[in-house]
């Protein structure tokens, strides 16, 4: 049981201080979870405090590979809404 | 005709019956004493500061703990200057280097401020070590931090520890609705919250925050972002507010929102003001409170004067290669501090003693006479007029009037020319240049050249290259009076209307 961050990671170091298992560490080109560590924060908080604090959706996942804030669910932008915000900036 | 200089002090006030009479070159004019001693030389906070003394940000806080609809986390460019956004991430012993190096190569730069790229209380070790550093080690430099709020209660009592006394809370609104329009997240008590929940969280700790360091003494300058057809209705409560809790100081932004920022606003278009909108905003909110209008929403690790970033020269791995001793520097720094001020208070006094002149004779017989005017200023410093039109990257704006010269705010453009024999698209920066004049009727400048003369002309803008190297506001007050001479200041109430 654990997470994973992928290359959307931006670096902003929000979640490293946060976790209770000191599995996040800073890493190139983005942070990494170990997944001997990682333990989704069970028994410490409610809320995986990673996935809580992280600002870009889709940038950790869980075991099935599924964004865990996934897209829309930050910016309040669904993904069909953003496509055509999108495509009218590369219009203009 | 003489006219007093004026800051932040409504027209229709006029000179000393606005309560700041003898300091009215200074918008600290109306600070008592000991808050006055703490902010004269620091050039976020006084306008007349911000030309000689210069800051300097480190980025040393990089994790945020709230969502803003103008900031995209993702932004790292090094030609952007703006707010949250940094190039080289430091570890506090590298930003204490830096600040060190800085401080001995520019020996004007009397402040340091942590800013982000993030918010320094979401980062309290980070922050904390790095001020704790310095103020053991380079005690002749001022601390300041900037926070979104959200954890500012938690903080306050190690503020105070580390001598940092100028705080500055983003608040953008008091009103949860409006919140809710501009923060869809925080991060708050191990949790995410989402919307109007969030908004009134936020809002209750920046307005606990606040009240906490003014009970302690802590100097706060409060920042709101002007967001039109969101917040813009709202921000003169939100001034008056702040004003009656103690705040010192209300910074009023312009949104900057931009499609290829990738921010929310961003992508749904929403618009940053016009610069008439923002002057009109700070005006309304310079009845109730002392507003500053100089900002120019540096980067998160700017360095150098207000309008200048020399991070560049500053990079880490140039520093590596510099031997700074310190204490060394430090009697040079107070050497040149001690010049400057002395350059200062001479030209206070000098003011002063005009400002009395004018308070007894000559205001009030002129006073209805004459329309207020825009006049643009092209300058690099030191409070002339010492910068041709072509190199300007942007202008000082001031306001003329029977009730004496007021800054308005700084607008940018692109340089015109940027000097060699070919102005490559001279033509479109020309135009950004006029556009951004919109409203002025003089720009006065050390020098311009043959070809945006008949341009600007035609605009309705007079350029004027007679005034090099006069102080800014001797100059706009002779071209105040030339105009009235030559019967251009006749009181007409269409254009009353289009200058304010």
């Amino acid at each position: 049981m654990a997470f994973e961050i992928i290359e959307s990671c931006v670096n902003c170091w929000a979640c490293e201080p946060l976790c209770p298992n000191k599995a996040i560490y800073e890493a190139r080109p983005h942070f990494m979870i170990d997944p001997d560590k990682c333990n989704e924060c069970a028994g410490d908080f409610e809320e995986s405090q990673c996935v809580s604090i992280c600002p870009i959706e889709g940038a950790i996942l869980n075991e099935l590979g599924e964004a865990l804030n996934p897209p829309g669910s930050l910016t309040g932008i669904l993904p069909a809404k953003f496509a055509e915000l999108v495509a009218r900036q590369q219009a203009a | 005709m003489e006219l007093p200089v004026l800051n932040n002090v409504a027209p229709e006030a006029g000179g000393c019956s606005a309560g700041s009479c003898g300091s009215t070159d200074d918008q600290m004019g109306h600070l008592p004493e000991h808050i006055r001693e703490k902010v004269f030389n620091h050039p976020c906070y006084s306008e007349e500061a911000h030309h000689y003394f210069a800051r300097m940000h480190v980025a040393v806080a990089p994790a945020c703990n709230i969502q803003c609809h103008y900031c995209n986390r993702k932004y790292d460019c090094a030609n952007e200057s703006r707010p949250g956004v940094v190039s080289e991430l430091h570890h506090p012993v590298q930003a204490v280097k830096k600040v060190l190096a800085v401080a001995a190569t520019i020996p004007q730069m009397t402040v340091l401020g942590i800013a982000g790229p993030g918010d320094p209380l979401a980062n309290p070790e980070r922050t904390f070590e790095t001020f704790r550093m310095l103020s053991e080690q380079a005690p002749d430099i001022k601390l300041c931090v900037s926070t979104n709020g959200l954890s500012l209660p938690d903080h306050v009592d190690e503020m105070a520890k580390y001598n940092i006394d100028h705080v500055t809370i983003t608040i953008n609104c008091v009103d949860p609705d409006v919140g809710a329009l501009i923060y869809p997240w925080i991060f708050w008590k191990n949790k995410r919250i989402k919307g109007r929940e969030a908004a009134a969280i936020l809002i209750e700790q920046q307005q606990k925050g606040l009240e906490m360091l003014v009970a302690r003494g802590i100097l706060v300058k409060v920042n709101s972002v002007m967001i039109p057809g969101v917040n813009d209705k709202h921000l003169a409560e939100v001034s008056r507010i702040v004003k009656a809790k103690g705040a010192f100081l209300h910074n009023v932004m312009p949104l900057i929102s931009e499609a290829e920022h990738g921010t929310f606003y961003g992508m749904t278009g929403q618009r940053g003001p016009t610069n008439e909108e923002l002057q009109t905003l700070q005006d309304e909110c310079s009845g109730d409170m002392n507003m500053m209008r100089h900002c120019r929403q540096c980067r998160a690790d700017a360095v150098g004067l207000l309008g200048e970033d020399r991070g560049d020269e500053f990079t880490m791995d140039k520093i590596e290669k510099m031997d700074i001793n310190y204490p060394e520097a430090m009697k040079m720094r107070a050497e040149v501090h001690a010049a400057i001020n002395e350059e200062l208070e001479s030209k206070r006094v000098a003011k002063n003693a005009k400002v009395q002149l004018v308070s007894i004779d000559g205001l009030k017989l002129n006073k209805p006479e004459t329309r207020p005017v825009l006049m643009a200023i092209a300058t690099k410093g030191g409070g002339v007029i010492n910068e041709h039109f072509g190199h300007a990257s942007e202008f000082l704006i001031y306001e003329a009037s029977p009730s004496g010269v007021r800054f308005i705010g700084h607008r940018k453009t692109v340089a015109y020319c940027e000097g060699g024999d070919t102005c490559g698209d001279g033509e479109t920066a020309l135009d950004k240049s006029i556009k951004a004049l919109t409203g002025c009727e003089v720009v006065l400048c050390s020098k311009i050249g043959f070809e945006p003369w008949g341009p600007l002309e035609s605009a309705g803008i007079q350029p004027n290259g007679e005034h090099a190297m006069e102080p800014i506001e001797d100059a706009i007050l002779a071209m105040y009076e030339e105009m009235r001479v030559a019967g251009k200041l006749v009181h007409k109430s269409s254009e009353q209307q289009k200058v304010a």
